[in-house]
C-alpha cells in the first residue's frame, strides 16, 4: 500500500514537554507501521479549546482555527488535516462547518486572516486519527502487522466527549460508540463491558471546579475496575490527563485506593505492532503500567 | 453598570430574547427551546446550575435580564456537547451557553471571582500570547489567584503530580523562560485584533 499522507495538527498538548507529549511518540510510531506520513502544518497555532470561550468570543475562535486551515491549504495543499487531539479536532471542524455554511463569519474570518497574510477556502477535509485509522484502513488492515497481540489483557474504553459529540465518528452512536472497543479487540486484548464510556471528566473544570470534576472522575474509574478492566484506554488528551492524574485526589477526598494506568489507543497499538515501551511512550506514565512494560519486554 | 450594558439595555427597550438573538453564539435558536428539559437531564454539572438550560431559555424569553446574565450557571458548562447530541430540536446548547457566558463577562455582568470566569480568560490570554498553550504558567497562574499564600498552599499539594508529570517529561519546568510558541506571533496578534473589532462591531461591544 503506498504511503498516506497528511497535514497534521499535533496540538498544544503533543509537544515535547507537555502533558500528551507521550501520545505523540505512541502516534509516531504506529504511524511508522502503517505508513502514514504526517507533515506538521507549519506553525500551526492553539485551536482555543472549548473553554476560550470567556475572552475568546466567536470569531476570533474561529480566526485561530481558520489560519491552521489556511495554513494547511496553502503549505500542504491536497492533505486532508488530521488532528490527534479531540479539542483540537472538534475546533478545527466546528470552524469549518461554520464558516462553509455562513458567509459573513467566513468572509469575516478572512478580513481577520488577511492581517496574517492567509486566506481560508475550506478546501481541506478536517479528520480525527480515530478517522484515518477506521475510514482510510479498518480493521482488517490494522489488524495485519499486530506480531504480538495483547491476549489476556483486560481495557475499558473511555471515549470521553469531545471525539464522540457533538461530530462522533461515521456510523457510531453517541451513546454507545463501540470503536475504541473494536480498535482493543483488533489489538488482541479484551474490551470490558463499561457504562461510563461516555461520561465527562469535567474537561477544563477539573482546574477551576476541582470537587465537581473529581466526582465525574471517581465515576468513570470506579466503574472500570467494577467490570474488571486492568488499565483505561482513551482517545483523548485531557481525558487521559484528569483520569489519571486526579486519581491521587480523588483518593484522598473518597477514601478509594484507585491507581489504574490510563494508556492511548495509539499506546496499544504499538506494542501490538510490536513497539518498545519507550516507542509506545510508556515511560510518560504517572500512574505505570507494569503489564505494559513486561508485555513489550517479551520478545 | 457598564456604558455597554445600558446601551445594550437602551437599543433592545428591554426585548431580552431580541438582544440576545444579536448578540449572543447561536442566540436566535433560543425561541426554538421547547422545555422538555432534556438538556438539564443531560448535563454532567446538571446539579449544580442554579438555573439548567432550559430554564435560562425560558428567563431569556421571559425577559430576565439581569438575572440571566449575573447567573453563574452557564459557567458551570464542560463543553461535553450531551444536551446538543439529545436536544430533540438540535438546538446547539452549548455553545449558547459559552456564548451567553461570553457575553454577560463581556458587558461585565458575570459574577465576579467565578473560578470558571477566572480559568477562561487566563487560558485565552495564555494561548494567544505566543500562539500555544504554556501549561506551566496556566497551572501557575491558577494556583495563585488567590495571592501568593494560597499559591503556595496549592502548589505544595500539588507538587507530587508536578514532579511526576516533570519526571515523565509531560510538564517543562524551562517553560517558565523558553516557551513554546509560534513563530509568526506577530501576524497572529494583528489577526485577533481585526477579529475581535469586527465582532464588537456586531455584537454591539463599541461605546457608541
Amino acid at each position: 500500500m503506498a504511503t498516506k499522507e497528511y497535514a497534521f495538527y499535533p496540538g498544544c498538548s503533543s509537544q515535547p514537554g507537555a502533558s500528551a507529549s507521550n501520545y505523540l511518540t505512541s502516534v509516531n510510531s504506529m504511524c511508522k507501521t502503517l505508513d502514514i506520513k504526517l507533515n506538521e502544518i507549519p506553525d500551526w497555532n492553539c485551536c482555543g479549546a472549548s473553554i476560550g470561550y470567556a475572552e475568546g468570543g466567536e470569531l476570533p475562535r474561529h480566526a485561530m482555527n481558520a489560519r491552521n486551515l489556511a495554513l494547511a491549504e496553502k503549505e500542504l495543499a491536497g492533505q486532508p488535516v488530521v488532528a490527534t487531539c479531540a479539542a483540537c479536532w472538534l475546533s478545527a471542524r466546528e470552524t469549518k462547518e461554520r464558516l462553509d455554511h455562513d458567509a459573513t463569519l467566513k468572509s469575516d474570518a478572512n478580513e481577520a486572516l488577511k492581517e496574517a497574510g492567509l486566506q481560508y477556502n475550506g478546501t481541506a477535509e478536517v479528520k480525527h486519527m480515530v478517522e484515518v485509522l477506521i475510514e482510510d484502513f479498518g480493521y482488517e488492515a490494522l489488524k495485519k502487522p499486530v506480531v504480538k497481540p495483547l491476549n489476556g489483557m483486560k481495557f475499558a474504553g473511555y471515549v470521553g466527549c469531545q471525539t464522540n459529540r457533538p461530530f462522533g465518528i461515521q456510523g457510531e452512536s453517541f451513546e454507545n460508540p463501540v470503536y475504541l472497543d473494536k480498535l482493543v479487540e483488533t489489538m488482541g486484548g479484551e474490551a470490558v463491558a463499561y457504562d461510563q464510556k461516555v461520561t465527562c471528566c469535567g474537561g477544563a473544570l477539573a482546574f477551576s471546579e476541582p470537587e465537581k470534576a473529581q466526582k465525574q472522575i471517581k465515576d468513570i474509574v470506579e466503574s472500570a475496575y467494577d467490570h474488571g478492566a486492568e488499565m483505561i484506554v482513551t482517545p483523548c488528551p485531557l481525558c487521559q490527563a484528569n483520569v489519571e492524574i486526579y486519581q491521587g485526589d480523588v483518593n484522598k477526598r473518597y477514601g478509594t485506593k484507585f491507581n489504574i494506568p490510563v494508556l492511548y489507543y495509539s499506546q496499544l497499538m504499538t506494542l501490538a505492532y510490536g513497539g518498545s515501551a519507550k516507542e509506545a511512550g510508556l515511560d510518560g506514565q504517572l500512574i505505570k503500567a507494569p503489564q505494559l512494560e513486561a508485555f513489550a519486554a517479551k520478545k | 453598570m457598564s456604558d455597554l450594558n445600558v446601551q445594550a439595555k437602551e437599543k433592545y427597550h428591554n426585548n431580552f430574547l431580541k438582544e440576545v438573538e444579536a448578540n449572543v453564539e447561536e442566540g436566535d435558536w433560543v425561541k426554538m427551546c421547547m422545555q422538555c428539559g432534556v438538556c438539564s437531564g443531560s448535563c454532567p454539572f446538571g446539579p449544580h446550575w442554579a438555573h439548567p438550560p432550559q430554564e435560562l431559555f425560558m428567563m431569556i424569553r421571559a425577559g430576565k435580564r439581569e438575572e440571566v446574565l449575573s447567573s453563574d450557571s452557564m459557567w458551570m458548562c464542560t463543553s461535553c456537547y450531551n444536551c446538543i447530541v439529545r436536544c430533540p430540536r438540535e438546538i446547539p446548547i452549548t455553545h449558547i451557553m459559552h456564548g451567553l457566558a461570553n457575553y454577560a463577562h463581556r458587558l461585565g455582568l458575570a459574577p465576579k471571582n467565578q473560578p470558571t470566569r477566572h480559568f477562561s480568560s487566563l487560558f485565552w490570554n495564555n494561548i494567544t500570547k505566543t500562539g500555544r498553550v504554556n501549561e506551566l504558567k496556566l497551572s501557575l497562574g491558577l494556583y495563585f489567584r488567590d495571592g501568593l499564600m494560597s499559591g503556595m498552599k496549592i502548589g505544595m499539594a500539588m507538587a507530587g503530580v508536578g514532579m511526576g508529570l516533570v519526571k515523565a517529561k509531560r510538564l517543562n519546568p524551562f517553560e517558565l523562560l523558553k516557551a513554546h510558541g509560534c513563530k509568526d506571533t506577530k501576524g497572529i496578534h494583528a489577526m485577533l485584533k481585526k477579529a475581535r473589532e469586527i465582532e464588537d462591531r456586531r455584537k454591539g461591544f463599541t461605546a457608541a
